[in-house]
C-alpha cells in the first residue's frame, strides 16, 4: 500500500482489492482448520470459549483403542495401496507410452474411468462385488483389510499412471537405444535408464496415492466391515453421534501428518514440481 | 509423442510384462464390479438376500418418478451453483497467483494446495464446528447484530431485539458453502495453469491500445483462459454432483443429493437393484457432461 514504485498495469497482485480477495479466500480455507487445531488444546467440553491449555484430549484420543486401531488400519491400507498402485500404475504408463496394440483406446479409456466415476458408484460396485464373490471377512489382520486395499488400488493407480506418463513424455528414447546398442538387456535398460528418469514422477505418484487412500471415506464406507474400521470411517461415526474434543485432537494429528508429508514432497520436488502434478 | 511407438508383435515379451498386470487388475477389480452393478440394475429382489436378474426395466421406470427426478435436478442445481461460486471466488485468486512476484508464487500455490491434501472429512468437520449454533460464525453475526442495534440507538431509534443464534447448519445453504469450501482448490489449480500459459504481452497490448481493465479482462483474458475455465468447471462440477459426505453431514432433511439416495438403497432401504439403476443414471449423467466438453474442445480445435 505504501510502495514507492508506482503499480504497473499488470501488477494485479499489488492492488489492494486483489490482495484482500486472496487474503479473504485464504482465511476462508484456513480459519476452520486453524480454529479446530487451537481448540483441540482447549480445556472445555463445549468448543467455543477458551478455558485453558490442556493435552487431555490427546491423551484420551491416544488411549481410545478403536481410534488408534482405525488410524493404524488407515496407514497400513495407504502403504499397501501405494506400493501396488505404484507398480501397476508405472507399468500401465510404460505400456501406453511405448507400444501400439489392438484395443489401446479401449484400455486407455477404461483406465481413466475410475478417476471420473463418482465415488459413490465405485463404492456401491465394490460392495456388490465383494458380496457376490463371498470375499472372506474373518481373516486375521492385515488380510482382513484386503477388500478395502483392493478398492483403494483401483482408484489410486490411474492417478499414478497419469503422473508417470506425463513424465515419460520427456524421455529421450535414444538413451534407451544407446544402452541396448551397448549390450544392455531389456531389463537392464529399463532399470538403469528408464527408471531413473521417471523417479520424480514415482515419488509424486506415491505421495498422491498415499494421500488419496488416507483421505477416502465414501468407498471405504461401503467396503469396510465392523472389524475393519479406517480412520475417516471412525471419525465419521464420532462426528455423527457426538462431537467430542477427542475428534479435534485426532484430526489435528492427521492434519499435522498431512503437512509433514507435503513438506517431504516439497523437499524432494520443489513447490513447482508439486504444482505441476496437479 | 512421435511415431516411435513400437508394435506389440515385435516385442511380445516386454509387452506382456508391462501390460498384463494393469489390464488384469482393471478387468477383475473395476470392469467386473461395474458390470455386476449394471446387471443388478435390471434385476429385482427375489428374497431377503437374493437378487434375480430378470431384465426388468422397473428400476429405471421408478427412477423417472418425480421424487427422484427432482432430486437429480436439485443435485444438478446445487453442483452448478457450487461451481459458479468456486469460479467467481477462484478466478481472481488464479489471476493473483499468476501475476504475483516469482518468490511469492510457489507459496500461494502451496496455500491453495495444502487444504486439497487435507482429509475431506476433517475439513467438513472443521467447517461444521465453525458454523454450529455455538460456533464463531454465529458469534460474529451476533456481534454485527449488536453493532447494528447500537447504531440504531445512536440515531434515536429503538434497539433491535436480543440476538438469538441462527441455525446455519443442516440446510441447503450449509451444503453449498461446504461444497464450495471443499472444491475451491480444484477450481483454482486448473485456472492458474491456464492463466500462467497466457501471453501477458497481449494484455499489455490491449491496455496500451486504450481498452480498460474490464474490457481487457472480458475480451482478452477470459477467452484465452477458456480451456482452463472449462477444465476447472468440469473438475468441480463432476465431484460436486456425486457429493455424498457434505449433504449427509451438513444438510437437512430436504437437502439430500443423489448420492445420499443411492446410499440409502444399499443400507437402510435395502433395495440394491434400484440403487444400482440410480448409480448408472448418475454415471450416464457424467458421461453426457464429458461428451459436451469434448465436443466443445473439438469445435475449438477445428476453428
Amino acid at each position: 500500500m505504501f510502495n514507492r514504485t508506482p503499480i504497473a498495469p499488470l501488477e494485479y497482485t499489488r492492488k489492494l482489492w486483489m490482495r484482500s480477495w486472496v487474503g479473504l479466500t485464504m482465511l476462508f480455507l484456513y480459519a476452520p482448520l486453524i480454529l479446530l487445531m487451537i481448540f483441540s488444546f482447549n480445556d472445555s467440553k463445549r468448543n467455543v470459549v477458551w478455558k485453558g491449555f490442556t493435552l487431555k484430549y490427546y491423551e484420551k484420543a491416544l488411549n481410545n483403542d478403536s481410534l488408534v486401531e482405525a488410524l493404524v488400519n488407515s496407514l497400513t491400507i495407504a502403504a499397501l495401496a501405494t506400493i501396488v498402485s505404484l507398480v501397476i500404475g508405472a507399468l500401465a504408463a510404460v505400456a501406453l507410452w511405448r507400444f501400439r496394440f489392438p484395443f489401446k483406446g479401449l484400455v486407455e479409456g477404461t483406465m481413466s474411468l475410475p478417476i471420473i466415476v463418482p465415488e459413490i458408484c465405485l463404492g456401491v460396485a465394490f460392495l456388490i462385488f465383494f458380496a457376490k464373490v463371498d470375499w472372506p471377512t474373518d481373516l486375521p489382520w492385515p488380510l482382513n483389510l484386503s477388500a478395502i486395499t483392493i478398492a483403494h488400488i483401483t482408484f489410486c493407480f490411474p492417478f499414478v499412471a497419469m503422473v508417470v506418463r506425463a513424465r515419460l513424455a520427456s524421455f529421450n528414447k535414444e538413451e534407451e537405444e544407446a544402452a541396448k546398442d551397448l549390450g544392455a538387456t531389456e531389463w537392464q535398460a529399463f532399470r538403469d535408464v528408464l527408471l531413473p528418469h521417471i523417479r520424480p514422477a514415482l515419488v509424486a505418484g506415491a505421495l498422491l496415492a498415499f494421500t488419496l487412500s488416507l483421505d477416502d471415506f465414501v468407498i471405504t464406507f461401503f467396503t469396510s466391515g465392523p472389524d475393519t474400521i479406517t480412520f475417516p470411517v471412525k471419525v465419521y461415526s464420532m462426528v455423527r453421534f457426538s462431537v467430542t474434543p477427542e475428534v479435534n485432537a485426532a484430526s489435528t494429528i492427521l492434519i499435522l501428518l498431512t503437512v509433514i508429508l507435503t513438506f517431504i514432497a516439497l523437499k524432494l520436488q520443489g513447490v513447482k514440481g508439486i504444482a505441476e502434478t496437479h | 509423442m512421435s511415431g516411435a511407438l513400437q508394435d506389440w508383435k515385435s516385442q511380445k515379451k516386454p509387452f506382456a510384462a508391462v501390460v498384463s498386470a494393469p489390464v488384469f487388475w482393471l478387468a477383475l477389480f473395476f470392469v467386473a464390479p461395474m458390470a455386476i452393478v449394471w446387471l443388478y440394475s435390471f434385476g429385482q429382489n427375489a428374497g431377503p438376500a437374493d437378487i434375480e436378474i430378470s431384465g426388468t426395466l422397473d428400476n429405471y421406470k421408478r427412477a423417472t418418478e418425480w421424487l427422484y427426478v427432482s432430486i437429480f435436478l436439485k443435485s444438478f442445481a446445487v453442483a452448478a451453483l457450487t461451481t459458479l461460486l468456486c469460479l467467481i471466488i477462484g478466478f481472481p485468486v488464479g489471476m493473483a497467483i499468476t501475476f504475483a512476484a516469482p518468490k511469492w508464487r510457489p507459496w500461494l500455490l502451496l496455500g491453495i494446495m495444502l487444504p486439497f491434501w487435507t482429509n475431506l472429512l476433517i475439513r467438513t468437520y472443521a467447517l461444521m464446528a465453525l458454523m454450529g449454533s455455538n460456533g464463531y460464525m454465529n458469534k460474529g453475526l451476533g456481534g454485527l447484530w449488536e453493532g447494528a442495534s447500537w447504531l440504531r440507538t445512536l440515531v434515536g431509534m429503538q434497539p433491535l431485539e436480543a440476538w438469538t443464534p441462527v441455525q446455519l447448519l443442516y440446510n441447503n445453504f450449509a451444503v453449498v458453502l461446504g461444497l464450495v469450501y471443499v472444491h475451491l482448490p480444484f477450481m483454482v489449480l486448473p485456472l492458474y495453469s491456464a492463466l500462467d500459459r497466457l501471453d501477458k504481452s497481449l494484455i499489455e497490448a490491449s491496455l496500451d491500445l486504450g481498452a480498460g481493465h474490464f474490457k481487457t479482462f472480458m475480451q482478452i483474458v477470459v477467452p484465452l483462459a477458456a480451456p482452463g475455465i472449462v477444465a476447472g468447471v468440469m473438475i468441480t462440477l463432476i465431484p460436486a454432483l456425486g457429493a455424498y459426505l457434505t449433504p449427509d453431514l451438513m444438510g437437512g432433511t430436504d437437502s439430500q443429493m443423489i448420492a445420499n439416495v443411492i446410499e440409502r438403497q444399499f443400507k437402510r432401504a435395502n433395495d440394491w437393484p434400484f440403487g444400482a439403476a440410480l448409480s448408472f443414471l448418475l454415471i450416464y449423467a457424467m458421461f453426457i457432461l464429458i461428451a459436451f466438453q469434448s465436443m466443445r474442445s473439438n469445435k475449438v480445435k477445428a476453428a
